[in-house]
């Protein structure tokens, strides 16, 4: 292999060319996605779906999905470098911390790029920092992301920084050395941005006080849904590492944590799940019970097809109680089969509940005579949300190939 | 301060729509329209991305066959005086668009707007437009563009602005004639264009002027004043099935309500 010397030792990859050839792969989704974003930043949002009914679309939803993911990362190093001193049997997450780190860089990173394609004056996106409107969720947001992918980039350096050639270097070692030294800070300041930030973007729909679908009352300035998007995305988050984690496995078929990992990740999602899929059924039947009725709607004014009151069942049961209650027991959570299913529904949950809060929100019409209209995206939306998933695949496959990831990777897999 | 939560000056400027007189010609429309330079398209088929200030709604009362009645909704930016922000301001990131407490009326800065369409998704009367297109006019029609108003860019959300600029034009007037600036008052485009003076327009807080009375009558309401928008925007109108409905209680026959 010409790329031997930057592999990690004592781990076997593909032969490069076959590695070549999955990149090309990507490559090209990324590039099909890169040409519709510059179609769409020349000739301006026409190319979308959008329209005056629906101001928020496909990138939204994606970036907020995308976005409640990532949240392994700084939810695993929360849990790694802060609590683990008092909860020992957190440490297991060291075996899978890296992966987390890098999950929750490309999401972010992916997040980002995609943002930019959904504003009407890209050039003056910064705007947002000068003219700051301090009332506004989104300020929050905005501010959240960017600092929050900054410690990112940190975190993400010194793992770049172990590859081998790099590890040579005298000064790249002791830089990555004293930053890795320092990421416990790093990973408690990312956890404190990212609370805000995931609050923050569950706050965009809550505020919206003339919206009765997406309005929820809640504490201080901060709605309900604020702290619901942060139980949702620190439930879901870690599952979808543990999933990322297990394609990997399935695709280089090798052993790359232990199962005590996904068993750990297993209860951890599994007891956050149960707090916030609790406190969602009460939101959930506040909301219609109550607040909507004084508003002068009732829970069949916010569903209709395509749109249908089928979404709640789905997202709520279906993605809620059953993988909570199949990862809560010890007797389910054996079989891998229930154990990444559920995780694949946390995943799928968290991630209808961004459509719905954003997409069904500014379905259901608010003025009496108004009409039922639907959301279709087009391929200039589609591409370069499937151009971001092509970039995660791609920075994962690359760290995972050059970079010492899975520290039980060696052990694990014994090269005869 | 005020019982509304912010700091408010002596004038609240507001519109009555008289929906019994209104025939639905459009003539607000149209005159809006022009006045605010409004782009178009030479294909407006779909109403989903077509710009248009003063929108009018069709409402019936979903009954058969001669108990069957109709009216005509035309309808602005609300203006909304909800206690600190309207839905629309208190969201937008970057302050695009404000409520000027001094009038309340709610403007839009489109150098500064970055086309979130956040406030295109917390304005519940779909009052706000974004800018799909550069804007163009057919020849020679941009030789005809209201030298007052800015045209506005693709990217940018834009709406009703009362016809601000008609508040600053008979403000400058006042000025140099030495009148008292807080007592002007002016009539947008879509009231002064209005055939059967279904609009009218002035200071709701002047309890002598005409919208202060009509906003009064036993005939006014606003649209869904259960949200808590406080609309500056009054209609009137004598059927009770219209007034149920605008506020997002109506019953058809069945019980059901219509959405
Ligand atoms: S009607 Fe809509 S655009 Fe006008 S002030 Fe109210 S929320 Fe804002
Ligand atoms: S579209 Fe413009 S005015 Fe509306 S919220 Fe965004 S920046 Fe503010």
């Amino acid at each position: 292999m010409m790329d031997k010397a930057l592999i990690p030792e004592g781990v076997k990859r593909c032969p490069l060319p076959v590695f070549g050839i999955w990149l090309l792969v990507l490559l090209a989704f990324i590039g099909w996605g890169v040409y519709a974003g510059v179609a769409v930043l020349i000739q301006a949002l026409h190319l979308t779906g959008l329209n005056d009914y629906f101001g928020f679309g496909l990138y939204i939803t994606a970036d907020l999905a995308i976005i409640a993911l990532g949240a392994g990362a700084f939810f695993s190093g929360f849990l790694y470098y802060g609590l683990s001193r008092l909860f020992p049997a957190l440490k297991e997450l060291h075996k899978i911390i890296n992966l987390a780190v890098i999950v929750g860089f490309v999401c972010y990173t992916g997040a980002l790029a995609v943002l930019l394609l959904e504003v009407g004056q890209p050039l003056r996106a910064w705007f947002g920092y000068w003219h700051a409107n301090v009332h506004s969720m989104l300020t929050e947001v905005i501010f959240c992301i960017t600092c929050y992918a900054i410690v990112l980039v940190i975190e993400y350096v010194p793992i770049i920084l172990s590859n081998r050639k790099l590890e040579a270097i005298r000064s790249a070692r002791v830089f990555g050395h004293t930053l890795h030294d320092l990421m416990a800070i790093f990973a408690l300041t990312g956890t404190f941005l990212s609370f805000f930030h995931q609050g923050s973007l569950g706050g965009v729909a809550g505020v919206l006080f003339a919206r009765p679908f997406a309005y929820r009352t809640g504490f201080f300035i901060w709605p309900w849904t604020f702290f619901l998007f942060i139980l949702s995305a620190i439930a879901s988050g870690p599952a979808f590492t543990a999933l990322v984690c297990r394609s990997m496995e399935a695709v280089t078929r090798k052993k790359l944590v232990d199962r005590s990992v996904y068993e750990l990740i297993a209860k951890i999602v599994g007891t956050l799940l149960s707090i916030y899929i609790v406190l969602k059924i009460v939101d959930t039947v506040y909301w219609a019970l109550f607040q909507s009725p004084q508003f002068g709607f009732n829970l069949g004014d916010y569903y209709r097809a395509p749109y249908g009151m089928w979404l709640l069942f789905v997202e709520i049961i279906v993605c809620g109680v059953l993988p909570t209650a199949a990862l809560l027991y010890p007797r389910t959570r054996q079989s891998n089969i229930v154990m990444f299913l559920s995780f694949l529904l946390a995943c799928v949950g968290v991630t209808i509940n961004r459509f719905v809060m954003t997409i069904q929100a500014i379905a259901a019409p608010v003025m009496p005579f108004d009409k039922w209209e639907v959301y279709v995206p087009t391929v200039y939306e589609w591409a370069p949300i499937i151009a971001m998933i092509a970039y995660c695949a791609l920075i994962l496959s690359l760290s995972y190939r050059y970079l010492p990831l899975f520290p039980r990777e060696k052990e694990l897999n014994p090269t005869s | 301060m005020s019982e509304q939560g912010h700091k408010q000056g002596a004038v609240r400027f507001g519109m009555v729509i008289d929906l019994d007189k209104c025939t639905g010609c459009m003539a607000c429309s149209v005159a809006c329209q022009a006045e605010n330079n409004i782009s178009f398209r030479e294909d407006e088929s779909n109403k989903l991305r077509s710009i248009s200030w003063m929108e009018v709604f069709y409402l019936d009362n979903d009954q058969d066959y001669a108990n069957y009645q109709y009216t005509y909704l035309p309808r602005p930016c609300m203006h909304c005086d909800a206690p600190h922000h309207a839905p629309c301001t208190f969201v937008c990131p970057v302050n695009a668009t404000t409520r000027d407490e001094e009038n309340g009326i709610v403007g839009h800065i489109y150098p500064r707007c970055i086309g979130c369409r956040y406030c295109i998704v917390a304005c519940p009367y779909h009052a706000r437009d974004f800018n799909w297109w550069d804007p163009a006019w057919p020849e020679p029609m941009e030789a005809m563009l209201n030298p007052e108003v800015s045209p506005r860019m693709r990217g940018v959300v834009e709406k009703c602005t009362f016809c601000h600029h008609r508040l600053l034009k008979a403000r400058a007037k006042a000025f140099l004639e030495e009148q008292d600036l807080y007592e002007v008052t002016y009539m947008p485009a879509c009231g002064e264009a209005c055939p059967t003076k279904a609009i009218s327009f002035g200071n709701l807080n002047d309890a002598e002027s005409q919208v202060a009375k009509l906003a009064k009558d036993p005939r006014a309401f606003r649209l869904l004043s259960k949200l808590n928008t406080e609309p500056k925007v009054y209609y009137l109108s004598k059927h009770e099935w219209v007034r149920k409905q605008g506020d997002k209680h109506f019953q058809n026959s069945n019980g059901n309500k219509r959405g």
